[in-house]
């Protein structure tokens, strides 16, 4: 009984918290212009509107077309699943699932390019071909944060790994881990998510034939993708490990909410890279990784 | 150098009886135009007119450091003439447009397909310029857009994210103006022209009406001339401060990208104030202005004027303080001063490649005549320098309107106009915000239109953008293209 509801209120959070992230970026960047801007929940208004709309199909795309961002939506559900939520713990947590997560993640990347490429439109290869190669840079500085919390700790168990304090090298990681969200999910200075111009989206251009309830499950799924590496960064840099479980809760959704409100900074006062900058960005923070890495490496030689 | 031109002189928005125009041979009147071009004159139109089954060619060339116009034709003639763009770039479009009316071959043509037709009246989309080679994609987008654009299509061929050529097919929004021109003046003219391209309403309108007024030998009361130079730089504070931020907003860089959004507004508001109308729709008409702008109104304008200005050049500043947006400007969309001069190009995007070229210096008229702003030259050719000349052309419009709001000549706003001369041919060059609006008139015997041309300024440009693409990356054609903001039904007509 009690893991039912433990599941439930986990499932709540992940599905309906997540579409609230974009909304108040959204609210910042309007703030900073001095605009009114979009209700914080228009992602939902959005999704409602999405999933009573038909699917137009291509008559090139296979049936995969419609099935891939439901497979898309699904790995990203079982990625948070492992996810630890500070008292709560992870839904599910066994020894290795920090790999399974980055292989989810991978998976998930995997399903939307093919996706993409079903109908054959240069647009959509042209975005595919810049998200699956940024992906490379992106996942190797991810990886090498994985990697730095787990030498820290000793264990390949997420909930193990995102429990105690990782010490001097939290500062380093909290640097990488942010830039390889705004790169993961999309944002200024990657991507423009709000960019109207097909030539030069990567993200927005992969989904640009998906309609009705599929793309409802690619916006949910972008939407929990945020959340996810929101919470990944709070619980790697900020120990909670320690603290009472309502104290450890506050922190979690203080420290999301402060990543959302940066990624708005970041979007209201910087413009977009030049794509051929952005793999300097990229190595960058895989470098802040790595040194990450070396600091958890010889401080847990002495 | 224009003293040795066998072509007839004239001045801008001055007209000439059609007697005086040098005629030739056609093979002669192409090499006589060659040699006037070689020598740096430029081509403002070159048009066909029909006389019964035959058609002359009529070329209007500017003199811009000599501030005169020429004005030279061809005999009648059918068939096939020796292609002008072999030699000088600058006339393909003209000489495709000339195939394209009349069926006259340009022969050593090196590119010759519709301009705004092809067969069946559908837009020019016929075979396009092909790189080979297993490498090489292809990108069409358009003609409907992802945004609330105008219609047009653009195919790219590309390696990898690099753009090797890109050809643009217009046509889309060909409403035929030229043609519902022949016999007019007609009363739904004047409308007509101000809706040749919505955002230079003023410049068109004013080039119109200078028309008239050469053509019935007389000149609109200086008190119009000043309230038209006035709503001319309003226009331009309007869309340069609206592409500014559109600019930035490309590469999502949003500080600049909503105050100038809101800043637009301002200045087109200033404009209603004016004439009712944030586009300055009504307020130019042959023989003067249909509304006074009266000292009281001045002022107002005046006063609402300046913290526009103040807030604009705080927006602007925030685009050139900010590393990540100049990066993006900066080297990107190169079209280099010798292409410029080839090809033609007229207004910001001639002066953000070094070339001073502004009619209002160059050719003035009105009240251009009496009181100018210098020309903003900015050398580099990339976005940031087109930006850039926008930027200062903020500025100075926003001096001189200042200065000229402050002293409004006296006197009526509106003056009587003489029926137009018959046989005469009339040349006026304004220089709208996108560049050199040309109109030209030739009236039949009783005084009405016989061939009226309009080449607007993206008539030109539009080759300029396809060059800035080469060699660079398509994902920087969005603020390529609106580097330039050209325009689509100004081309078509």
């Amino acid at each position: 009984m009690n893991s039912i509801l433990d599941l439930i209120l986990r499932l709540d959070c992940w599905l309906l918290l997540a579409p609230l992230l974009p909304g108040i970026i959204n609210k910042v960047k309007a703030w900073v212009a001095g605009r009114r801007g979009p209700p914080v929940l228009q992602l939902y208004y959005d999704l409602a509107r999405l999933w009573k709309k038909g699917v137009v199909m291509s008559t090139l795309a296979s049936p995969a077309f419609v099935m891939l961002p439901a497979v898309t939506w699904v790995a990203l559900l079982g990625a948070a699943m492992l996810m630890p939520l500070g008292p709560l713990g992870a839904g599910l947590s066994f020894r290795g699932d920090a790999l399974l997560l980055l292989y989810l993640l991978a998976l998930a990347r995997f399903c939307t390019a093919w996706a993409a490429m079903e109908t054959g439109s240069a647009f959509e290869g042209m975005g595919t071909v810049r998200e699956v190669s940024y992906a490379v840079l992106a996942e190797a500085a991810l990886i090498a944060a994985v990697l730095s919390l787990s030498v820290q700790s000793g264990s390949i168990s997420l909930a193990a790994m995102l429990g105690p304090p990782i010490g001097a090298s939290a500062v380093l990681l909290a640097a990488g881990l942010f830039i390889v969200l705004l790169a993961e999910n999309c944002r200024v200075p990657f991507d423009d998510p709000n960019t109207h111009l097909e030539l030069t989206m990567i993200h927005e251009a992969m989904i640009l034939d998906h309609s009705g309830p599929p793309l409802a499950a690619i916006l949910h799924g972008a939407s929990m993708k945020l959340l996810l590496f929101a919470v990944l960064l709070v619980q790697a840099v900020l120990p909670m490990g320690q603290l009472k479980p309502w104290l450890a809760a506050v922190v979690l959704a203080a420290g999301v909410l402060g990543v959302t409100v940066a990624v708005g900074l970041v979007e209201s006062l910087l413009a977009r890279f030049a794509f051929r900058r952005v793999p300097l960005l990229l190595t960058t923070a895989f470098l802040l990784c790595l040194f990450a890495l070396l600091v958890a490496w010889k401080g847990g030689l002495q | 150098m224009s003293a040795t031109t066998p072509f007839a002189l004239l001045a801008n928005a001055t007209s000439l009886p059609w007697a005086e125009v040098p005629a030739w041979p056609v093979a002669d009147f192409i090499r006589a135009t060659a040699a006037e071009l070689a020598r740096g004159a430029r081509l403002c139109s070159l048009f066909g007119v029909a006389e019964g089954e035959a058609v002359l060619l009529v070329a209007v060339i500017a003199f811009d450091t000599d501030s005169t116009l020429a004005v030279g034709r061809s005999g009648p003639f059918s068939g096939g003439f020796p292609s002008l763009t072999v030699s000088h770039p600058q006339a393909h479009l003209f000489e495709r447009e000339v195939w394209e009316q009349h069926g006259l071959t340009p022969e050593g043509h090196p590119w010759l397909k519709p301009v705004r037709r092809s067969a069946g009246n559908a837009p020019a989309n016929g075979e396009f310029f092909r790189v080979g080679g297993g490498e090489i994609h292809e990108v069409a987008v358009g003609p409907v857009h992802a945004g609330i654009i105008e219609p047009g299509h653009f195919r790219f061929q590309c390696a990898g994210e690099e753009v090797l050529h890109l050809e643009i097919a217009l046509g889309y929004q060909h409403r035929g103006i030229e043609e519902a021109l022949d016999g007019g003046p007609y009363r739904t003219t004047l409308i007509q022209m101000e809706t040749i391209a919505g955002d230079s309403s003023i410049a068109h309108a004013t080039a119109y009406a200078s028309l008239m007024e050469a053509l019935a030998d007389s000149e609109a009361p200086l008190h119009a001339q000043w309230l038209r130079a006035v709503a001319l730089e309003l226009e331009r504070l309007a869309n340069h401060t609206g592409d500014l931020g559109a600019l930035a907003g490309d590469v999502a860089f949003l500080p600049t990208a909503s105050a100038c959004g809101k800043l637009r507004g301002d200045f087109l508001n200033l404009t209603a104030l004016l004439c009712g109308n944030r586009f300055g729709r009504g307020l130019v008409r042959p023989g003067g202005c249909r509304h006074d702008l009266e000292t009281a109104l001045a002022a107002e304008v005046l006063e609402k004027l300046r913290p526009a200005l103040t807030d604009t050049a705080q927006a602007v500043a925030w685009m050139w303080d900010s590393a990540s947006l100049r990066s993006r400007f900066e080297g990107v969309g190169t079209v280099f001063a010798a292409q410029a001069g080839e090809i033609g190009l007229v207004g910001p995007a001639a002066r953000a490649c070094g070339l001073v070229r502004d009619v209002r210096y160059d050719h003035p008229a009105g009240w251009h005549r009496f009181a100018q702003a210098p020309v903003t030259v900015w050398p580099g050719g990339d976005v940031f320098a087109r930006a850039r000349v926008r930027s200062l052309e903020i500025q100075r419009s926003g001096e001189y309107l200042c200065e000229q709001l402050k002293a409004p000549p006296a006197g009526e706003v509106c003056g009587e106009l003489a029926p137009p001369a018959p046989d005469t041919l009339a040349v006026a060059l304004v220089e709208g915000w996108r560049g050199e609006v040309c109109h030209v008139v030739l009236t039949d015997s009783n005084g009405r239109f016989r061939r009226y041309k309009i080449t607007d300024p993206s008539f030109h440009n539009w080759s300029g953008l396809a060059l800035s693409l080469r060699g660079t990356a398509i994902s920087d054609f969005p603020i390529c293209n609106k580097s330039f903001n050209l325009s689509y039904c100004g081309f078509d007509l």
